[in-house]
């Protein structure tokens, strides 16, 4: 059991899928404008990668290793187009906001990398926790990007004003704005590691 | 089909909505290979090649077995595995070809299956020449042309990105922000410059 809550806990600081391993930026970016948009995605992609990580350590055994790559990619892809239909049927307002970005999530970089280097290795429950800390991880940090970028941008989180007579820095909306944030945060993160070690 | 509309998917695929800096496509191997200038374009050669071509195998893929079929659901699943299909063929044939074009790009190659660029273009252009599950007058030459106008605009970037880092080197910059940090902020100025194409709507 301690193992478990090891593999799920590394996801969310330890190996945080975003700002320590930097994989799967273009989504992170690009959905950040706002809080909605960044939880929307962030649940889709923990979606996809939970049910990828558990049919891949499921059917591990029997995948030829020269070919694992296409049969990952199928078995994403088969997820990645459940969350587009629900998404398409229950929340069209969030389908149309995050367009394209939805079928990309196949090529999200995160989904593959977790089939790849630990859900083809691992046991199904392992496998799970891996998967949802990793979601997890991926949803705080796409949270937080979008909460620094709506703010600064708009002066709102998720439609409320936090701050009276603030004016919203416009570019922060912007994909400019997207990569100012992004690179920053790499930084500070830098700089929290160089202080503990 | 007209002149002006090409001229139009020119302006916005390379300038307006350049696929890296304000698109976010293919922002990995943007990071990643644009140390310096000569692999960055190698990169963007072979991008450029399989964003073409995948541009137009999808359309025939989506316009004459999807579309007839009913299939439009399955256009994620198909077009990835074509996309993967095509990468893995082009780079076998290149292979057994010529040697020194396999040393130039070959590496890039697998790289570029899981490149978002790739699908992005595909889908997007099935969302913009595809109407009502109908193709528009002339959407192959669109869709073809779109790509290669987004493989030009990848690589207008990565030449831009490449270039600039190349200077970098030789400069003092705080240790926390070499690298990653340091690239992103570049490519954010960068991103900046390219909103004036946009005309600052407000």
């Amino acid at each position: 059991m301690k193992d478990l809550i090891k593999e799920f806990a590394k996801g969310i600081i330890k190996e945080n899928p975003t700002f320590v391993l930097a994989l799967g930026l273009c989504p992170t970016l690009a959905v950040s404008v706002s809080v909605a948009n960044a939880m929307g995605m962030g649940i889709a992609a923990t979606f996809v990668l939970l049910g990828s990580s558990l049919i891949i350590s499921l059917i591990r055994d029997f995948i030829p290793d020269k070919i694992r790559i296409p049969c990952y990619i199928v078995i994403i892809a088969t997820f990645v187009t459940i969350t587009e239909l629900c998404m398409k049927a229950y929340s069209p307002a969030l389908d149309r906001s995050l367009g394209i970005y939805v079928p990309l999530i196949v090529v999200n970089c995160i989904v593959l990398g977790r089939a790849e280097a630990f859900a083809c290795k691992n046991n199904l429950a392992r496998s799970f926790f891996d998967g949802l800390g990793m979601g997890l991880g991926f949803t705080l940090a796409l949270i937080l990007i979008s909460a620094i970028r709506e703010f600064l941008g708009s002066g709102q989180i998720l439609g409320h004003t936090l701050v009276k007579g603030f004016e919203p820095v416009f570019v922060f909306g912007m994909p400019s704005g997207a990569l100012l944030v992004i690179g920053l945060l790499l930084g500070l993160f830098n700089l929290l590691k160089d202080k503990r070690v | 089909m007209n002149i002006q509309e090409f001229l139009t998917i020119f302006i916005s695929a390379v300038f307006v909505y350049n696929v890296i800096l304000s698109r976010f496509l293919g922002l990995c191997s943007f990071i990643a290979i644009s140390k310096e200038t000569k692999p960055a374009l190698a990169m963007s050669s072979a991008v450029m090649f399989v964003i073409v071509m995948s541009s137009m195998i999808t359309w025939f893929v989506y316009r004459f077995l999807l579309l007839p079929f009913n299939l439009g659901y399955l256009r994620t699943i198909s077009f990835i595995l074509v996309i993967a299909t095509f990468v893995q063929l082009v780079e076998m044939i290149i292979r057994k070809l010529s040697p020194q074009l396999y040393r130039t790009f070959g590496i890039y190659l697998p790289l570029i299956t899981v490149n978002c660029a790739v699908l992005g273009v595909a889908v997007l252009n099935i969302d913009m020449f595809f109407i009502n599950g109908k193709a528009v007058a002339g959407s192959f030459y669109y869709s073809v042309f779109q790509g290669l106008c987004v493989g030009l605009g990848y690589t207008l970037a990565m030449l831009l990105m490449s270039g600039i880092r190349e200077r970098l080197e030789l400069c003092n910059v705080p240790q926390v922000f070499k690298d990653f940090p340091l690239a992103f902020v570049i490519a954010s100025i960068l991103g900046l410059s390219f909103m004036g194409f946009s005309g600052f709507k407000f």
